[in-house]
């Protein structure tokens, strides 16, 4: 019986369910120093001295650095040239979190005394906090090397002037698509330890090979004597692909010091020195006739990449201008974006990365052309679909050939869930009753680009290559360890990579296990980001699994006189098809695949072990219909989920239960964007929002149950026809919410409402209409 | 950055009276008792005194008592304690709903009201119950005891009457047996301190009081008087944030909290069984 | 190596039914005093501002965050963590058994603070609705889940043997 789509228990979760789960603050080895950090409480200053004298005598002080201590190093990996980020800043610092000064001492407590005992002297500099400031005329400015504050712009890809001038009708909006801090709950984490021997890296990270590679380039050092490992990690969200700083830092000053160095970030570090996401200001136009059927769109993003650009930040806008056609066809799409440093934490990957803000900004501008054309919401999305039988399908975007979906059959399929007539009666009568609750309904049809694997698409980023390796080696008895570069922090891997390697090899599901996380243990590796670790990482394990029992069934024939074809295997037995006597156990082939006296003439010894760099031709499209119904206080503002319908595409299901987690847990990201969270600075770029007593994280209280449905398409780039699900609750969920509030307050004329949909906005809004 | 408390000398007091001797003898000492509002701003080095001294084992400040027409509640009773207390439930049934408010459970099962109240903060729960009841707050120094009334007990952000060498050892409820009451706490996420609260006690005393929507906590004096004179809900309720000068946040700007305070004075209201 | 001199003092907790005693600072936090003096590390920080609970453990049986209590104020009381529900042979409890079941963890990382907070509900309250239970979590946070699925956990839990037995 096949295990792809079956709901099997994860085997990460014994661990992690007992307190025996190891994450990087739990090891503890002898002689462990720790490392704690002096940063910047100004946004933008000239750092005119920094006197550490008093913590340099401190007692369990066992070094001190600034700047000077880090000549020798380059700035931080992923800087873009003459933008770099410093590891320690030096001559100014350029956000509130900027590391200013390291400590290193005995035990945790010092360090942080250490740390609190340097002393600052800050010169202010006239600060940007924000795009508007950044891009003022006679603004100042944060790299010299920029005139003005443009790192990047990229005009309109094309001229429709002409299109807009013809429609029958235009419309305009502006978005801003609000900062988001990434939160895993564990933040930060390092520890490294500088030895003769070599270099050992333990990071909470999602990318360990690539943090190796980075590592050992960074201070000149070979790749085989560092190793990287990422234990448990807990969560990522796309911020632990980034090469935080404080891990270079520990590693340099374990070399120094010539002991072990631990780095753990506080929540209250974590929320200005972990890179944020989103952060993006749309200006679209689009262009339509009085169906609904929308015949141009232009859109325009500035990315806010806060104060040093990093390579992935650079690329959010090129993935939200891509995929801004959403499941449309939309005859002509002429995009622009540009990229803007601001005096804020940098902006980088978060769940999604420039694929929520693209969703967002389509889905939003459905429901304006809707509201303009008097033509539903429903209709102005089925109008517009690329049909079912409209793939492969070229948009816009050199970048984006979507490849597979069925966007009206979700949406039915969203349909069969929500009673939509009756919600639209139940609206009309709360509408008329003024004691009642407003009640608003919205939908969102989204798709995104995943599964980063075709070659080119990661590089861009930085990375080695975009395949996955996957290495399955059978052991002597018949079990089997898969060894994957696909790093997971949370997703399942180690079960659902098992599933699809049972289904292949014909070995039990509880005798095999996956290995991942560690530089000296798996072959090479590109990580988990993107949403690539089933459709580029599984499918791996899938092809590696298939060629081992090739091979393993040659040695079955042999043993068994039989011809290959006609071996089969089932629960653990290979034996000649039509004749179950005629068999030789699993552990049998497996034990003398190693002795070559048994083995067929040709074969080797140890074959029964297969090593893929798999490559996948495009990348994968995730797609679904998701429905929120909200209830809205007309004297508070106060907005509340009371439904949210979710149908996801995400191909082929490997488990259901595990795709049930990732996209509920990107739905309630989804929707935290939507009405809670917003990464806030005051005009003078000093962050507002910066504990979690401040940033609001939703609690179970504050979210709602979820009605989940399900389409499959395959993916036709690999031969599981898995999409991938990590980031889709994410890119599905704001539109929907947003479209839902703006539903319920359409009746005074809101045509919009920025993120968060805060009570105190549409409070201020009701008010307004009174 | 956060996490770690600076260094301070620990001492632990058996008896109210060698907490007031430490605390004579001590420069700039704290009062230790569930530690819930002390310990997470000793961790952001807001708070760093060179002492700390324990009182939580003073048997002779835990527990509620009925005293005849007040609950006499020991200031280091828990929240959960006075949560469950069915006396508690039954002659002050606001200050049983509102203790099951506060915080998130692990916050109530540690966190005392005694802490809460000397804690001075306009953005919490309970003293918003002290005004509205018109509870009277006891108060322990080297020369005794003095009372002092709810409504004279917050004096600025953070601050209150207890003087630097007393201990407040008990709060003082009026019975309000069979009263209705009404508290409405304006969040938008349970486990926040309230963007704006409303209490409201019924009966022969009624009261009103505001959370948040000033530097001290505070009663609704305009409202309470309306209320008393027996004006309708929606006449208090429009009386709710008058004479207020509520602080603006990122919640929140000023004008908001008036019309909130409005908003759920008129709830809570109609929760005590006004009409 | 330079040594500290800081005044300490003598903390005793018997943790999950075993005594741990040790000489430390009063300033020190009980979720370090359980990492690093007791070495269970199943107890996580996940904050600083007392929000998270991910640091949640049973002081005398009863919900706190261990982060936001001194080491010296759990002096002579019973502490029970993660590691110290299950059955001690390897067994869960029903609140962990449930997590796994119904999928109530991801990365793992709120999951002990989560169980011990659940641990905490189903003692007081063996068959709490989903708003009881969504409000009893209150104080912990999870950035995986979305929190339905730890619902179905307590669930799960409540209709399979409840809180469980601890030392």
């Amino acid at each position: 019986m096949s295990l792809i789509g079956a709901k099997v228990l994860r085997k990460e979760d014994p661990n992690l369910i007992t307190g025996q789960g190891q994450y990087v603050d739990d090891l503890a080895p002898a002689g462990c120093a720790f490392m704690a950090m002096v940063r910047s409480t100004e946004p933008h200053a000239r750092i005119v001295a920094v006197d550490t004298s008093a913590a340099r005598s401190m007692d369990g002080v066992l070094a001190v650095w600034t700047s000077a201590d880090i000549a020798g190093l380059p700035a931080r990996p992923s800087s873009l040239p003459g933008m770099d980020m410093p590891l320690i800043a030096g001559d100014a610092a350029r956000f509130v979190g900027d590391i200013v000064a390291v400590v290193v001492a005995t035990d945790r407590y010092t360090a942080a005394d250490a740390a609190e005992a340097v002393i600052v002297d800050y010169e202010p500099l006239p600060a940007v906090a924000s795009l508007a400031q950044a891009l003022a005329a006679d603004a100042p400015m944060i790299h010299p090397v920029l005139q003005g504050n443009t790192v990047f712009f990229q005009d309109y890809t094309e001229d429709l002037s002409a299109e807009f001038a013809a429609a029958p009708r235009t419309a305009s909006l502006s978005l801003v698509n609000n900062r988001c801090a990434p939160v895993p709950i564990e933040p930060n984490v390092v520890l490294a330890d500088w030895g003769p021997a070599g270099l050992t890296v333990w990071a909470a990270f999602q990318a360990p090979h690539h943090l190796r590679n980075t590592i050992a380039a960074f201070f000149g050092i070979s790749q085989d004597t560092t190793r990287v490992i990422a234990p448990d990690v807990g969560g990522g969200f796309g911020a632990k692909i980034n090469f935080a700083s404080e891990i270079f830092l520990a590693a340099a000053l374990s070399r120094a010091l010539s002991r072990p160095v631990k780095y753990t970030q506080t929540r209250s570090e974590c929320m200005v020195a972990m890179f944020h996401g989103r952060a993006q200001e749309h200006k679209v136009d689009v262009a339509f006739d009085d169906s609904g059927k929308i015949l141009a769109l232009k859109v325009q993003v500035t990315q806010d990449q806060g104060a040093y650009p990093d390579a992935t930040g650079m690329g959010l806008p090129v993935l939200t201008t891509a995929m801004s056609a959403g499941c449309y066809k939309i005859p002509k799409v002429a995009v622009s974006w540009r990229n803007v440093v601001t005096n804020t934490t940098p902006v980088a990957a978060y769940r999604g990365a420039g694929r929520p803000e693209a969703s967002y900004m389509i889905e939003r501008v459905i429901d304006l052309v809707a509201d303009e054309t008097g033509v539903d919401p429903i209709e102005v999305r089925k109008t517009n679909f690329i049909p079912a039988d409209g793939f492969p399908y070229q948009t816009h975007s050199p970048l984006a050939v979507y490849d597979s979906g069925n966007f009206a059959g979700a949406l039915d399929e969203l349909l069969r869930h929500v009673d939509y007539p009756a919600l639209k009666a139940e609206q009309a009568a709360r509408l008329a009753d003024p004691n009642a609750k407003l009640l608003g309904i919205g939908f969102s049809s989204w798709l995104e680009i995943a599964g980063f694997g075709p070659p080119g698409s990661l590089e861009a980023f930085g990375h080695l290559a975009s395949w996955e390796s996957a290495q399955v080696r059978v052991q002597p008895d018949g079990s089997a360890i898969i060894y994957t570069g696909a790093s997971p922090h949370g997703q399942g891997t180690v079960t659902t990579f098992a599933q699809i390697a049972a289904d292949q090899l014909g070995i039990d599901f509880e005798r095999i296990s996956v290995r991942h996380g560690d530089t000296a243990v798996i072959p090479q590796g590109i990580g988990t980001m993107g949403s690539r670790a089933v459709a580029v990482g599984g499918e791996g394990v899938k092809t590696a699994s298939t060629r081992v029992f090739e091979r393993a069934k040659k040695i079955a024939a042999h043993l068994l006189e039989a011809t290959e074809d006609d071996i089969v295997v089932e629960n653990e037995e290979f034996h000649v098809r039509g004749t179950p006597s005629k068999s030789v156990p699993w552990s049998q082939v497996a034990w003398k695949s190693f002795q070559p006296l048994e083995l067929p003439a040709g074969m080797e010894p140890g074959s029964l072990d297969a090593t893929v760099f798999q490559q996948v031709p495009n990348f994968s499209f995730p797609s679904g219909a998701y429905c929120c119904v909200v209830e809205i206080d007309r004297e508070t503002g106060e907005v509340e989920i009371r439904n949210m319908y979710l149908v996801d595409d995400c191909g082929t299901v490997i488990n259901p239960m595990l795709v049930e987690g990732q996209v509920h847990g990107g739905v309630a990201q989804g929707i935290a964007q939507a009405l809670y969270e917003h990464m806030q600075y005051d005009e003078s770029g000093v962050p507002r929002t910066a504990t979690l007593m401040d940033y609001l994280v939703p609690a179970a209280p504050d979210l709602p149950g979820y009605v989940s449905g399900r389409t499959v398409t395959l993916n036709p780039s690999n031969t599981l026809g898995a999409k991938g699900v990590g980031e889709s609750g994410s890119v599905g969920a704001p539109p929907a919410v947003i479209n839902a509030v703006v539903d319920a307050l359409s009746h005074l004329g809101v045509k919009h409402i920025d993120m968060p949909a805060t009570p105190q906005k549409i409070w201020s809004i009701l008010r307004g209409s009174k | 950055m956060g996490m770690i408390p600076a260094r301070f000398d620990y001492r632990q007091a058996g008896s109210v009276a060698e907490a007031l001797q430490l605390l004579a003898s001590c420069d700039d000492a704290k009062l230790l008792a569930g530690g819930h509002s002390l310990v997470p701003l000793m961790k952001m080095r807001l708070v760093s005194p060179s002492t700390l001294i324990d009182i939580s084992g003073i048997a002779e400040l835990q527990g509620v008592t009925d005293a005849g027409s007040v609950l006499r509640v020991g200031a280091l009773t828990r929240h959960r304690v006075v949560e469950r207390s069915q006396v508690v439930a039954q002659h002050v049934p606001l200050l049983a709903h509102v203790a099951g408010l506060v915080g998130d459970p692990q916050v109530r099962n540690r966190g005392t009201i005694g802490g809460s109240l000397v804690h001075g903060d306009p953005a919490a729960d309970l003293p918003s119950v002290a005004l509205a009841t018109g509870a009277t707050m006891v108060v322990t120094g080297s020369g005794g005891e003095r009372r002092i009334a709810a409504s004279d007990f917050f004096v600025d952000f953070l601050e209150t009457a207890v003087g630097p060498d007393e201990i407040l050892t008990a709060i003082e409820f009026p019975k309000r047996t069979g009263a209705g009451f009404g508290y409405e706490k304006f969040v938008r996420r349970s486990m926040d301190y309230a963007i704006v609260g409303v209490a409201v006690q019924a009966g022969e005393q009624p009261g009103i009081a505001l959370v948040n929507m000033g530097s001290v906590p505070r009663r609704a004096d305009a409202a309470s008087r309306a209320l008393a004179s027996g004006a309708g809900v929606d006449a208090v309720a429009a009386l709710a944030a008058d004479g207020t000068n509520p602080p603006e946040d990122l919640n929140a700007n000023a004008d908001y909290r008036r019309h909130l305070a409005s908003v759920l004075t008129k709830r809570a209201l109609l929760a005590a069984g006004y009409r | 190596m330079s040594t500290i001199e800081t005044h300490t003092t003598r903390v005793t907790v018997t943790v999950n039914g075993r005594e741990v005693s040790e000489e430390v600072e009063p300033r020190t936090l009980l979720v370090h005093f359980l990492r690093e003096q007791a070495r269970l590390t199943g107890t996580h920080v996940g904050c600083d501002t007392s929000n998270c609970g991910a640091c949640t453990v049973l002081i005398d049986d009863e919900a706190a965050k261990s982060c936001t209590v001194l080491a010296v104020q759990a002096n002579g009381h019973k502490v029970t963590t993660v590691e110290g529900v299950g059955n001690g042979s390897g067994g869960f409890s029903p609140v962990q058994e449930g997590f796994r079941q119904e999928h109530g963890l991801q990365c793992g990382y709120c999951t002990p603070g989560m169980i011990m907070a659940c641990t905490a509900l189903l003692a007081e309250n063996p068959r709490p609705n989903e708003h009881q239970i969504r409000e009893a979590l209150e104080g912990n946070l999870c950035r995986c889940t979305g929190y339905e699925t730890i619902v179905r956990a307590v669930q799960w839990a409540a209709t399979n043997g409840g809180a469980g037995e601890w030392a």
